[in-house]
């Protein structure tokens, strides 16, 4: 359950893939869901884009092989398919910056320990180009102190104290946490009148 | 104190905060489908746990199964695995599973609700974004990733942060032609894909009110296209009257000591809220999308928008839009033909929709060329709709009459767009290579209006076609 691992700090090339709204259906398309394990959906990561936009980002070979990709607003809305972050990360992905997220792929990210940080509109643009200039130019993530590096620049992240907390302590795997409540747990299922088929 | 319905659900399923500050809620019902759910069992099976609350989970068969031929082994064989799989699933953790043999089997967003396993005052999650549906009962219902889906089945719990809550007040009486998904697209025009993010979404005022039921379920439905994870419609008279009777609603005395509860969950006259929206119903006109996200979308009277008219930060994405849907700004958008009409989906699949899509089918043929399919949201709306004649009103006209499922909505089974097609659709989203073709085009809109489209072979103002 990796709980021993934590997300402190990703350092790595970043691939740049400007654009707002980008919907989980563009990430991973429908068709590709038709599995019972996630292996092997890094393949088909962005395929369609990719097959319509021969020098899409995951396309170009500069790119080959960058652990943080950067994005627009609203990144990963639509469908709640885990796929697509999961997609992502067997891609090689290991933490994403975006100016915003949609809530459900923020949840999944966070839940097989994604970090995904925000930044200004203006810093994201920045970063967009900074990138595809320099590919090579290594971005480090660090999520401890909500920053992100690049070169001599230091930009001002966001992250949420409750799952910067999760990534710190390696609790991003809530299976673990919730469980330690049983007796709780039971105690709210006894309260609740549906539960009992409305009983009294 | 006055409280809203969010606030009343949440503090009753709170089992505590966790250290990350989130609250671990309980969640009452957790619905379950083929896609989302085969790796949650892995990942509990390889945990060493069981499923904590069996009786709790619910499993039906909606996103891969064909709509034409069911018989079993289906033609494709990785449906036919995903199936397998979660038959065995459920047979070795103890859920109840509809399966296609069952009857009560269809789109889960479609059964829930007609069974009455959705009830008001519930917590309900669903490995599936449209869970949001739910709300329309006046629970809260949370659309979930597969991680989550095996947190349900191995404590019963999510790990969740309590969103903020915008009503919006949709006021007046809505016009002939006029349906709940015009509604609804007109509130994601206006507040857009992504302001809902971080939200609940109460849907109020005289116009919501006065909806039926399935009214209610189109409009929450389409909450997560709004980027709101929730939405719903406080509990009442309506709601009560539409869950007397299903097979898993409360019967006899206990059905009024529910009542009684679903009542005092509702949210308080005095309740405030962190924004207000307000929209005028009679306004409204039928709606429909022009783009490649549920915010653009126009009135069908208006033109085709040019990128000039965006506001500067979405000029590109309107330009990328229309050329992908090959529409040309400044024409009308009446007249625009059509390849495909769907009705269909956890959207608008239900029967109310098959019932107002015969209304303008009635005694008319689908255009030449035009493949137009109407796909019933469960197995029991299709018995209901045959029982009527409906079926045979689509028939007639030169629809295929399918069996229930997802179908086109995403192109997961045999149901999908080649080519470029374009496909007027009841649906929910028209995103790039939805509908399983990666340059197919959808344009989302009432079962009316797709009904109207499916006739004339273009898109038109159905207004112009009601009896």
């Amino acid at each position: 359950m990796r709980q021993n691992d934590t997300r402190r700090e990703i350092c790595g090339r970043a691939i740049p893939l400007p654009g707002n709204d980008i919907d989980t259906d563009r990430i991973i398309p429908a068709r590709f869901l038709k599995c019972i394990t996630f292996k092997g959906l890094e393949a088909h990561a962005f395929e369609d884009d990719r097959r319509q936009m021969p020098d899409h980002p995951f396309n170009q070979a500069r790119y080959q092989g960058a652990t943080i990709l950067v994005v627009g607003q609203n990144f990963g809305c639509g469908s709640s398919r885990e796929h697509a972050p999961e997609a992502l990360r067997r891609w090689g992905i290991r933490g994403i910056v975006g100016e915003s997220f949609a809530e459900i792929f923020f949840g999944n990210c966070t839940a097989i320990g994604l970090p995904c940080l925000t930044l200004d509109a203006e810093d994201i643009a920045w970063l967009l180009e900074a990138i595809s200039r320099h590919s090579e130019q290594e971005v480090l993530l660090d999520v401890q102190q909500r920053l992100v590096r690049v070169g001599e620049r230091t930009l001002r992240a966001t992250i949420s104290d409750g799952t910067r907390h999760q990534l710190l302590t390696g609790t991003w795997n809530a299976m673990g946490v919730l469980l330690e409540a049983q007796h709780e747990i039971d105690r709210v299922a006894r309260s609740l009148p549906y539960v009992n088929g409305y009983s009294q | 104190m006055a409280d809203t319905l969010l606030d009343k659900v949440w503090q009753a399923h709170t089992v505590r905060t966790l250290p990350s500050g989130q609250t671990q809620l309980f969640i009452g019902l957790h619905l379950i489908h083929e896609v989302t759910s085969p790796q949650a069992f892995q990942m509990l099976r390889e945990a060493g746990l069981k499923v904590r609350y069996p009786e709790r989970t619910f499993a039906t068969i909606d996103h891969i199964v064909p709509t034409a031929s069911q018989l079993r082994p289906f033609a494709d064989a990785m449906a036919e695995e995903m199936t397998v799989h979660l038959t065995r699933h459920c047979k070795e953790f103890g859920i109840s599973f509809f399966d296609l043999d069952s009857s009560r089997q269809g789109i889960v967003h479609v059964i829930g609700p007609e069974l009455g396993l959705t009830q008001p005052g519930m917590t309900i999650a669903c490995g599936d974004s449209h869970t949001s549906t739910h709300g329309a009962l006046g629970a809260l219902a949370f659309g979930i990733g597969t991680s989550q889906v095996r947190d349900i089945l191995a404590t019963q719990c999510l790990a969740l942060a309590k969103p903020k809550l915008r009503q919006i007040r949709i006021e007046g009486r809505l016009r002939r032609g006029v349906y709940a998904k015009d509604v609804i697209l007109a509130i994601i025009r206006r507040l857009g894909v992504m302001g809902g993010v971080g939200y609940a979404y109460e849907y109020a005022g005289s116009a919501i009110h006065a909806m039926s039921m399935e009214e209610r379920l189109t409009i929450c439905n389409m909450s997560i296209e709004g980027g709101a994870r929730v939405g719903y419609v406080n509990p009442d008279a309506t709601t009560f009257e539409y869950l007397k009777g299903r097979p898993f609603a409360p019967q006899g005395e206990a059905f009024d000591r529910a009542m009684a509860w679903w009542r005092g969950m509702a949210t308080d006259p005095d309740a405030t809220f962190d924004d207000v929206v307000r929209l005028d119903a009679p306004s409204i006109e039928p709606m429909l999308t022009w783009g490649t996200n549920p915010e653009q979308s126009m009135g069908v009277s208006e033109r085709i928008p040019h990128p000039h008219d965006a506001p500067d930060a979405d000029r590109a994405a309107w330009a990328e839009a229309l050329a992908f849907m090959g529409l040309e700004s400044g024409r009308s958008i009446a007249g625009t033909p059509i390849n495909v009409a769907f009705i269909g989906s956890c959207t608008n699949g239900r029967l109310s929709d098959l019932r107002v899509a015969a209304e303008v089918v009635r005694g008319r043929k689908v255009a030449k060329r035009i493949r137009a399919l109407v796909v019933p949201g469960s197995q029991a709306v299709a018995r209901a709709a045959e029982a009527e004649g409906l079926h045979d009103i689509f028939l007639e006209a030169g629809f295929e009459w399918r069996k229930a499922g997802c179908s086109l909505c995403l192109g997961m089974n045999e149901d999908k767009l080649t080519g470029r097609e374009i496909c007027a659709a009841s649906s929910n989203r028209n995103f790039k290579g939805r509908m399983g073709s990666p340059t197919g085009r959808t344009l989302l809109m009432s079962p009316a209006m797709v009904a109207a489209a499916a006739i004339q072979g273009q898109i038109a103002d159905v207004r112009e076609m009601l009896p």
